[in-house]
């Protein structure tokens, strides 16, 4: 058990190349954090640090109550799940499980014990002979995370250790992985770039951007109060609507408007918050032209153009009532769903 | 030069690691290497006794002397000879072995085992059957009407070890265009099937092209064994003649070092045979980097 | 197939039969040959249908040899070429393994300039240096011995690159896992990277055992004790040694043992062989 305080870690590559600036996180003992971003933005390489796979360039990193900069991987009592699982082909899975606590001298009878106990949780005591090309990846992906829990460390470290499954296990080891942790109580750092699986795993988001952190906080926090137009963009599909505060000044809306900050030139729309209400007191009213439905099942996309032609927004409607492509729509959004920028900054205002 | 994206810590482990290999390198290659260029300026006495700084005289004495040049023609007929008939050879047997289905491996192993055989070897089989008294192929040449006698003819001379060292390389010639041939993708032998091309046309415009990079390699690997790796072969059966008719290189480099003394000039001449190699390397890496990069 | 038809087919056979046909020819001259009296030799063509002296003549080459001439009985022969070819096997893979190591897993000042030092071999064929690298043998009293003949050619620019190529396919994060696992450099080395290496240093083991068995020039010039004579190179001896015609029974029963070996072990491991050859070799 272990706490993880990231005092402003760096990195920056023999290259020159900056992969992670400016850094302040804590971690609290038994907390799940999800580093969530897209591709290239330092997530991977941040939990590297944390692993002790990449050095930390500047700053300081201390799990429980030690500084572990300095410390190989192995001494730092971190295990770690890898996105391809990485695990030893030629050994069979309970060798697999079994070596990273011979190597630390555990003794046999513990051993057994601990691989058993992790198998068990796991539903893969039957494939403890097998080696790993002899199961499916769903298996693979137990065993990686069994390989991790047999060592009962204080921090578990998970590289997008879902990637490589298909969509319906995903979701079911999202969950198991999920009851796990908090069965165990043991402090976890996961990476995805996956928004849906950070919003319903994490006990904590970090939305990473360019090596630095955009924003910190709970799931819904991030949703419903993003801190910056990336975040708002990043979290959320369909995507959250930009639009310039002119445009919608300009189509009759600025009594609506009057009551955000007088520099937020840029307002965000989730496309659930828009209805068709057409005689809704009050809000943001848009006229617009139905271009494609988009059924999903429970709910539908509606992709719209307003009357300028050019932009275009995303609607998302529980309830299609009769519509067909080249509609003309009027939209309705209430104030208080309004998500005020500025442009140039691209911070929130409210 | 990549290594991993992390690496192991370690400050004299890695230099332990590479010692044996670098030791041996620097004994018995950089060291002798070192010791061809120095000679390669030198000149000896008959007697061995006065050594004489010369300058380039040595590569100057080699240009102009009709001996290395004629050793040089012929490098090139045997290196040409032997490359395109072995390629092509091994081509025709590629191409014919990828349209079988359950001989396949039947032809290739049969095909395969002359790899084994040292080029010394191959060079003696092939001078029994070629044997002006007794060899078979000059009893049928005989019939019609052709007197083999690679003692006296250079040119029979020649030919002869155009074969052996030919013969020898089909099979490592071979097992590279079958692994090319089988990695052309067979949907675009359909797709060209169904734009109507013929199979001979199917061949040369769709998996001949496809093949150029391996055809590039091995036209390197050719010339190289042809080059050096045929000592043995030259060694063994014609020693150089008759007349230096096949007085390749690389024998001259031996008998002019180790049976007429010159030490001058051989070092003279491994220093230039070393800066061949070296340039027909450096092709093979450039080739090697951009099949990497694709 | 896109499409099968029986003509072109017997065509791809006839000259596929032809292939097979030129390819073992000369192998079957000699095995043919082998077995006849060495009276068949003086007169006429020879035979294309094997003579009645096998045993005595394989006897003959192993136990004797050519004595006139200088060359010793093949059972020795076939011995020194099956050191020579093991050592300079093994060596040359051992060396080769651990030093593509440490080049692929640590990164350390010189490293580059190492790898040249190394690479360079590889240009420097020992055919083309040959008097001085024999020179530096003289001096060290290397001639005629074990040590002599696999020492200089242990050195291995091409497969300690084929090694390093199979390495960088080994995927980053085993090595990762294994150091997550508490295992350091030499323990990885040896409890997860020389497993997986098992079948390409097999496939190597064959492509090297079959260029130390067929060394030449090399044992020619530094043997001169027949003690020492290896069987490639014991042959040319047989071929040039005495004043008269060569001995072709006997010739040809030492090339068919000679080329035995390196042949049985390339039939038996050919799909070995073939992707080790073709997959390593880029």
């Amino acid at each position: 058990m272990a706490a993880i305080v990231m005092d402003n870690l760096h990195k920056v590559y023999a290259g020159g190349v900056r992969a992670v600036s400016d850094i302040m996180l804590d971690i609290a003992d038994g907390e799940f954090v999800v580093l969530v971003g897209p591709s290239g933005c330092g997530k991977s390489t941040l939990l590297r640090m944390v692993a002790g796979l990449e050095t930390i360039t500047e700053g300081r990193l201390t799990i429980g109550d030690r500084v572990v900069n300095a410390l190989e991987p192995a001494e730092r009592d971190i295990a770690m799940v890898f996105q391809n699982y990485a695990l030893y082909p030629h050994m069979s899975v309970f060798n697999n499980l079994a070596y990273g606590l011979r190597n630390r001298g555990v003794l046999k009878p513990e051993i057994e014990r601990r691989v058993r106990e992790a198998a068990a949780m796991l539903e893969i005591g039957a494939f403890l002979d097998r080696k790993p090309r002899q199961l499916s990846g769903g298996q693979r992906q137990r065993v990686a995370m069994g390989r991790a829990l047999v060592r009962e460390p204080a921090v578990f470290l998970f590289d997008e250790p879902l990637s490589n499954l298909d969509a319906k296990l995903r979701v079911q080891m999202r969950v198991e992985i999920k009851q796990l942790q908090r069965r165990l109580g043991t402090t976890s750092l996961y990476v995805t770039h996956d928004q849906l699986e950070a919003m319903t795993m994490a006990d904590r988001l970090v939305v990473l951007n360019g090596g630095r952190i955009e924003q910190v906080g709970t799931p819904m926090d991030v949703y419903s109060r993003p801190a910056t137009t990336f975040v708002a963009g990043f979290i959320g599909s369909p995507a959250m609507n930009m639009l310039p505060a002119s445009l919608l000044r300009a189509n009759g809306n600025a009594d609506a408007l009057s009551g955000l900050p007088g520099n937020a030139d840029l307002v965000g729309l989730r496309p659930e918050d828009i209805g068709l209400d057409a005689v809704a007191p009050g809000g943001v009213r848009l006229q617009a032209r139905l271009d494609l439905l988009e059924p999903a099942g429970a709910e539908t996309h509606l992709h719209v153009r307003l009357i300028d032609g050019k932009t275009r927004m995303t609607v998302r409607l529980s309830h299609v009532p009769g519509l067909t492509e080249g509609a003309d729509l009027v939209l309705h959004a209430p104030a208080a769903a309004l998500h005020p920028f500025e442009a140039e900054s691209g911070h929130r205002l409210l | 030069m990549q290594t991993k994206r992390t690496t192991f810590s370690g400050y004299w482990l890695p230099y332990a690691l590479l010692a044996p290999q670098v030791i041996i390198t620097l004994i018995f290659f950089i060291w002798p290497a070192g010791q061809a260029l120095y000679q390669s300026v030198l000149r000896q006495d008959i007697f061995g006794l006065r050594v004489t700084f010369v300058g380039l005289d040595n590569f100057r004495r080699l240009m102009e002397d009709p001996l290395y040049l004629n050793s040089m023609q012929m490098t090139l007929v045997f290196a040409v000879g032997t490359t395109v008939l072995s390629m092509a050879l091994a081509l025709l047997f590629a191409v014919m072995v990828n349209n079988m289905i359950r001989s396949r491996d039947s032809y290739s192993t049969l095909l395969v085992w002359p790899y084994a055989v040292a080029p010394a070897i191959a060079g003696v089989l092939w001078w029994f059957i070629f044997n002006p008294s007794i060899g078979i192929l000059p009893y049928m040449l005989d019939m019609v009407g052709y007197d083999w006698n690679h003692r006296r003819s250079g040119t029979d001379a020649m030919i002869l070890v155009i074969i052996a060292a030919a013969w020898k390389q089909i099979s490592y010639n071979f097992i590279f265009f079958l692994a090319g041939l089988q990695s052309v993708p067979q949907s675009l032998i359909e797709a060209a099937a169904i734009d109507g091309a013929s199979r001979a046309k199917r061949f040369w415009t769709i998996v001949f092209p496809l093949l150029s990079p391996i055809t590039f390699f091995l036209l390197v690997v050719n010339i190289v064994y042809a080059m050096f790796d045929t000592f043995g072969i030259i060694h063994a059966t014609t020693e150089g003649g008759p007349a230096q008719a096949t007085n390749i290189l690389v024998y001259k480099v031996y008998r002019d070092g180790f049976v007429g003394l010159n030490l001058g000039s051989s070092a003279a001449q491994s220093v230039i045979l070393m800066t061949i190699v070296i340039a027909l390397t450096v092709i093979q890496f450039r080739y090697i980097e951009r099949r990497v990069n694709y | 197939m896109v499409e099968n038809r029986p003509l072109g087919n017997l065509l791809s056979h006839v000259v596929l039969i032809f292939g097979v046909a030129l390819v073992v020819f000369p192998i079957y001259v000699a095995i043919i040959a082998s077995p006849h009296p060495p009276g068949t030799f003086l007169r006429g063509v020879m035979p294309l249908l094997p003579g009645p002296n096998a045993l005595e003549n394989y006897r003959t080459a192993w136990t004797e040899g050519r004595s006139r001439a200088g060359t010793p009985p093949i059972s020795l022969m076939l011995t020194n070429s099956l050191i020579m070819a093991l050592a300079i096997t093994i060596g040359k893979l051992a060396i080769s393994i651990i030093s593509a190591f440490a080049i692929v897993y640590f990164r350390f000042p010189f490293r580059i300039f190492f790898f040249w030092i190394i690479f360079l071999t590889l240009m420097l064929p020992v055919e083309v240096r040959i008097v001085p690298t024999f020179q530096v043998v003289a001096d060290l009293g290397m001639l005629n011995s074990y040590a002599g003949l696999s020492i200089p050619l242990i050195a291995s620019a091409t497969a300690t690159f084929l090694v390093r190529q199979f390495f960088m396919t080994v995927p980053e994060e085993l090595m990762e896992a294994a150091r997550v696992d508490g295992a350091g450099p030499m323990k990885f080395f040896r409890d997860i990277l020389l497993p997986l290496s098992i079948t390409n240093i097999a496939a190597l083991f064959v492509i090297m055992f079959i260029y130390g068995w067929n060394q030449y020039l090399w044992p020619l010039l530094i043997t001169t004790d027949p003690e020492y004579y290896t069987i490639v190179m014991g042959i040319q001896r047989m071929v040039t040694g005495g004043d008269s015609e060569p001995l072709w029974h006997l010739v040809m029963a030492t090339v068919v043992m000679a080329a035995l070996p390196p042949v049985l072990v390339i039939l038996f491991m050919q799909r070995l062989f073939v992707k080790g050859l073709t997959e390593t070799e880029k």
